[in-house]
Parts: C-alpha cells; sequence; structure tokens
C-alpha cells in the first residue's frame, strides 16, 4: 500500500493531518570517536525514522515522511542524519531495519519486528521499570508487555482496522478541518465532557461525526467525542495484555495529548515521560538490537544502498 | 511470549493467542501446523533466536472471515488447531 | 387488517403497506404500496424520518393513520420507530419476506449499506440460525460504495464494469480507510478500472460468503438487501458460494419491511 498516493495532489486543498519532519544530533558527542555506530531504520506505512547508536548510547535520529517506496525512504531517514553529521553508510558497523518496510531496507544487515524493537527501545527511553507499552503509528495499534530487560513477554497488534491508529484520526482532522496537531488542544476547550463516538468503524464514526455537528456540537467537542473513542479502543486492547505500573507510549499518538490523558484517565495510570521523541522508540531499539549483535559477533560488512 | 495475532474492528475483537514459550518444547511435532484447515500457522524463528509458531501474515487481517468455517454459528464442536496442541498453547479470543 | 412494516435502515427508511388478505397466496404484490425515505448519514433523528417516510407512504396509498392496524418496525434503528405496534429481528423481518417470495429458500444473504449477514430458515418463514458482520463496514455495500466513489464511478457502473473483468486482483486491505489507499495505488498503477471494481465486489463477496458459511449453504439461496442492484456483486458473490443460482427478489431492499409488516399480520390477525 502506497501511503504518498492517497494524499490529494499539492494544491488541491489544504492538508490537516501533515506533520513535521524532523532531524536531532546529540553535538554534545562525535561519532568519530566511538568504537561501535550502529544504526535502526524504521520504515512505518507513514512515517521512516533513522536512529545512530554511538556506544550504546543514542547519538541522533532523524524522522522523516515514507515515500512511495521504502528503499528509498530508509535511504532518506538515514540522509537526514548523514547531512548533519557527515557520517556515511561505510562508518557504520551494523544496521538493523524494523517496521512495516523492514524487509526492504535495502542496506540493513538483520530485520527485526517492531514488537521485539519498540520494547528495547522504550526499556532504554523509559528505563527498565517499563512493562507496558503502548505504540499508536499511522496505521497501526500495539500493545506490548515487556520485562525489566526490554524482551517482550506479551503482544498485540491491531493493523486491520483504521480506528485506534493515527489514520483514524487523520480522517477525523480532515473532517472537522482542523489541523492535526491541534486537536488534542482542542479536545479540552469543552463546555462538557461529551460521551465516546459509539461508532468504532471510522466510516461510520464520520458519518455519526457529522450528524453530532448537525445536532449542535461544537467542533471541539466532536473532537473530544472522539479522542474519548479512540482512548476507550486502546484501552481494551491493553487490557488484553493487562496493564501493569512503568507505562509508556510510544507512536505519533504520544504528541496527542486529547488521546493520551483520556487513556491515563481510564486507566487510572499516568504515562512516563520521556525528553526523547517517542516517535524513534521502533528505529532506536533496531540500534541497540544492532549494538549488541557487533558486541557478540563483530561489525558486520557496510552493504550498498 | 505471549503471541496474540489478529485484530479489533467494530464488529468485534479476533485474536488467536500463541504462548510461544510452550512451542519451544513442543511435544507433539508441532501438530498445529496440519491441524488448521486453511494451513494458518507456520513454524519460524523469532526475535529472540526461538523457534516457534506463529499465525501467517496474510490471516492476520481476516481471523474473523478464516476461521468461520470452523465456527459455525450453532452446534460448535471444538477447534482442530486448539484441540491438536495439547499443551493448550493456542486461545481463540472469540 | 392492514399492517405496515417499517425497516429502519442505516441510510433509508424503507415502509411496506400491506393488505393481507389480499396477499394470501397472492403471485404478485400489486397490492403492497412501498415507500423509501433517504436519511442524513448517521441521522440521529430516525425517529422524525420513520414518520416521515410512513406518512409518504400511506398519501400514496391514499390511507389514512387510523387504517393502519400494526406498524411493526426492523433494522438496526428499529427501537427509535416509537409509533411502532412492535419490532421485530432484521433476521426474523428477512426469513419471513424472503420465505414469501422464494417458499423454497433456505439461505437467505441480507448485504446492505452497512451490515452483510446470513440466515437459515426452515420453509416455514422462520429464522433458525443466522450469522452476521456488522458495524464494520468492510462487510457490506459501505465497502464497495467507498471504493466506487474513490474510482469516480457510480455504484451501478462500478457493478455493471465488474462484469467486464476476468481478472482476479487480491485486495490486501481488510479496512475500507485503508482500502482507500489500496485503491489508488491501484488507479495510479494504471490498473483498468472494472478490473479494480472486480477485485472490490469480490472481496465483499468473499467476507459475506465466510459468514454466511458459519449458518451453512443450503438451496436455495436468495439475496435481498439494495445490494442485489449490484450485478457485479451478485457475481462474485454467486462464484464465492459456489452456488448455480442465487434468487433475487423484484423489490430486495424492501423485502425486510414486507417481511414485517406480513408478521404484523399474522401476530395481529
Amino acid at each position: 500500500m502506497n501511503a504518498e498516493a492517497a494524499t490529494p495532489a499539492a494544491g488541491e486543498k489544504p492538508e490537516f493531518w501533515r506533520w513535521a519532519e524532523n532531524v536531532w544530533v546529540d553535538e554534545t558527542k562525535d561519532w568519530r570517536s566511538a568504537k561501535t555506530l550502529t544504526l535502526g531504520i524504521d520504515v512505518g506505512s507513514v512515517s521512516s525514522q533513522c536512529v545512530a547508536v554511538a556506544d550504546g548510547e543514542l547519538y541522533a535520529y532523524s524522522s522523516m515522511r515514507t515515500g512511495s517506496n521504502s528503499p528509498d525512504s530508509a535511504l532518506n531517514a538515514f540522509k537526514g542524519i548523514a547531512g548533519q553529521t557527515g557520517m556515511t553508510l561505510n562508518d557504520v558497523h551494523f544496521v538493523v531495519g524494523t517496521g512495516y518496510g523492514r524487509v526492504n531496507v535495502p542496506f540493513s544487515h538483520k530485520a527485526i519486528t517492531e514488537i521485539a524493537c519498540h520494547a528495547r527501545g522504550a526499556n532504554y527511553m523509559g528505563g527498565n521499570s517499563v512493562r507496558t507499552i503502548l505504540d499508536m503509528g499511522g496505521q497501526d495499534c500495539k500493545a506490548i508487555h515487556c520485562d525489566e530487560k526490554g524482551k517482550v513477554t506479551n503482544f498485540l497488534m491491531n493493523d486491520k482496522c483504521a480506528a485506534g491508529t493515527g489514520r483514524g484520526m487523520e480522517v477525523i482532522s480532515d473532517l472537522m478541518q482542523i489541523p492535526i496537531a491541534e486537536l488534542g488542544g482542542r479536545s479540552f476547550d469543552v463546555d462538557q465532557e461529551p460521551e465516546a463516538v459509539s461508532s468504532v468503524c471510522v466510516v461510520f464514526a464520520k458519518s455519526e461525526a457529522l450528524a453530532l455537528l448537525k445536532g449542535g456540537y461544537t467542533k471541539n467537542k466532536v473532537i473530544a467525542a472522539y479522542c474519548q473513542a479512540m482512548a476507550e479502543r486502546v484501552v481494551s486492547l491493553l487490557e488484553r495484555i493487562g496493564v501493569e505500573e512503568g507505562f509508556f507510549i510510544t507512536g505519533g499518538i504520544a504528541k496527542n495529548p486529547g488521546v493520551v490523558k483520556r487513556i491515563e484517565k481510564l486507566l487510572g495510570i499516568q504515562a512516563m515521560a520521556t525528553k526523547i521523541d517517542s516517535q524513534i522508540a521502533g528505529a532506536l531499539g533496531g540500534a541497540l538490537f544492532a549494538h549488541t549483535l557487533v558486541q557478540k559477533q563483530g561489525p558486520a560488512k557496510p552493504l550498498l544502498a | 511470549m505471549i503471541a496474540n495475532y489478529g485484530y479489533k474492528d467494530g464488529s468485534g475483537e479476533y485474536y488467536i493467542s500463541i504462548d510461544t514459550d510452550q512451542c519451544i518444547t513442543c511435544p507433539v511435532g508441532r501438530a498445529c501446523l496440519g491441524a488448521c484447515p486453511k494451513g494458518m500457522f507456520e513454524s519460524m524463528v523469532d526475535d529472540y533466536d526461538d523457534e516457534v509458531v506463529h499465525v501467517k501474515e496474510q490471516f492476520r487481517r481476516s481471523l474473523a472471515y478464516d476461521c468461520a468455517e470452523c465456527k459455525p454459528s450453532t452446534g460448535r464442536g471444538p477447534l482442530p488447531c486448539a484441540s491438536a496442541c495439547t499443551p493448550g498453547a493456542i486461545g481463540h479470543s472469540w | 387488517m392492514i399492517t405496515a412494516g417499517i425497516d429502519m435502515g442505516s441510510r433509508t427508511v424503507k415502509v411496506v403497506l400491506l393488505e393481507d388478505a389480499k396477499v394470501e397466496g397472492a403471485p404478485a404484490l400489486q397490492f403492497v404500496v412501498k415507500g423509501k425515505h433517504l436519511m442524513f448519514p448517521g441521522d440521529l433523528d430516525a425517529d422524525a424520518a420513520a414518520d416521515q417516510a410512513f406518512e409518504e407512504a400511506l398519501a400514496s396509498a391514499g390511507l389514512d393513520r387510523g387504517a393502519v392496524g400494526a406498524v411493526y418496525a426492523t433494522g438496526a434503528g428499529r427501537k427509535m420507530v416509537k409509533f411502532a405496534t412492535d419490532s421485530v429481528t432484521e433476521m426474523s423481518a428477512g426469513a419471513k419476506g424472503a420465505s414469501f417470495f422464494y417458499p423454497s429458500a433456505r439461505t437467505i444473504v441480507d448485504v446492505g449499506a452497512e451490515e452483510g449477514r446470513g440466515i437459515k430458515t426452515d420453509g416455514s418463514g422462520k429464522a433458525t440460525d443466522f450469522a452476521g458482520n456488522e458495524k464494520c463496514a468492510a462487510g457490506a455495500g459501505s465497502f464497495a460504495e467507498a471504493m466506487s466513489r474513490a474510482l469516480q464511478m457510480s455504484l451501478k457502473e462500478f457493478g455493471e464494469s465488474s462484469l467486464r473483468s476476468d481478472r482476479s486482483i487480491p485486495m490486501n486491505a481488510q479496512c475500507t480507510v485503508f482500502a482507500e489507499s489500496e485503491v489508488v495505488s491501484l488507479i495510479h498503477s494504471s490498473t483498468p478500472k472494472e478490473d479494480i471494481a472486480k477485485a472490490v465486489l469480490d472481496a465483499v463477496a468473499s467476507r459475506v460468503c465466510a459468514m454466511v458459511r458459519r449458518v451453512g449453504i443450503d438451496n436455495d439461496v436468495v439475496l435481498i438487501g439494495g445490494m442485489v442492484h449490484n450485478t457485479g456483486f451478485v457475481k462474485s458473490l454467486q462464484t464465492a458460494m459456489g452456488v448455480d443460482e442465487i434468487k433475487l427478489p423484484d423489490m430486495p431492499e424492501y423485502v425486510s419491511a414486507l417481511g414485517c409488516a406480513l408478521l404484523a399480520a399474522t401476530q395481529r390477525a
């Protein structure tokens, strides 16, 4: 499936669901002095991340939109880091590919599922007390339970249905004509917290949202009703694997307080805070797996992109 | 590891759970692989280098339909997959 | 006695007025008055919509409300029809209505805009078993409708064009929302429209068929609901079910409303 193709041609209409690409480098470090330099590349359906880990520590990351093909998107994500650091693929000792396009990362030495990578990444970002991980990406939602080493003990995923994924949120953002980054904030600007939209299916929820608007709800209130529905849905998935303290949220949804705060309220557990962009958890986990593999097997030969 | 394959959509929740720790020491020679009339299960090496069973990718998004024949709306017998797995590692959520 | 059946679907309200004595054993339904009223998608004011549809049907029959002995409601919104005497499930109404047209019916497939289901009946017009897929757009007409929109075709053109294709392209996406992107990529890769239409209708048919298999497929098979008008879907369904014939009633979307009116007539007589 092709995420880019689904978007209307530029200039046709404003794309309210667009988000910004970004690159971050730890300026206090220099990759040239690292003994081991590894990469994790997470090619998701909507965004692709590349994380560089130097001697087992996070060094740099980039988050880019996934293009029409996975190999190019993987390379593009690496170029985000390369452009700011001067690093080339020849300098890297091991590359792990993950995410939905993981088998299409041409310069990766190994593919590891995003479930294992997210758990590993969250264990690094949130520390070894992380037990429950929620990852909501553009086209899927994952609930993971892991042990103190970041090893997965129980997981489930939902990538069949758009409800409860970032895509469902994009549909509402488009319907309401409100940029996706504003949805969370607006959802709290209501006179009274509404009941959740009752339809799970995004197609039916769309009709329901229109009916609510017609029935006198403000846009913000409809957004609140939708965020609540999303939160309830996520919580029901989390409950299948069992929720424990040490709750960590990754993926694009972490940036939507409208959903996160409602999930926390339903669970009665606060999500752990992180300074690092939580969207990179999968790629970070991949780079950490790569680091361990270098420790065990030694550096791999660089592969051509 | 408990691996849950499947999904939840507006019509319900459809997950097949596999307790993969039990696959490692499978005493029945992976009987589940042949038991499923649709051949939905497959043996593979997981991310932690253990050889376990999983539900093939192409079935994970359509379990409600793919499992339908083993689940007649009335007069349902035991499920072939769960019966074949005598250690009880396979479960259905619906 | 004159009875009314109201089928509160997700998109439309269907009304059938019936003078039962004349219908008993009659080969054709010349004494039936049909009425249909479109609702705003997801309209919350279902009661008002039902009321309007009922009034319209009464006006075209030249009757007033007092002439109607009993009003039975069915469909997803049946509880919202406040003026109904009673309500029956979609299964009961579908089985009764389909058996009226085809007493030989044993398996009834009902595919409307938002729901698809299989009903088993025993020849007496009673539903004996059912299985359905509700509340997910993928297993019903909405899926085809959304995809026909992506192809900028009417649902009718969409169905007809699929008949011109003999290719089988599997659809990967199970969800309507994700499938839209898949259809867009198929369009971009210059896949002929008729092949895409067939891929979509085959996908809906295989889902509906899987549900029907849960009750078992016995001849005769009758298809009711709005999707009967989609000739491509009927063909895809027939292939998926592996049956020689699927019987199609003349007024497919009114079958459940008729079943309702028939049940009202039998039970209130």
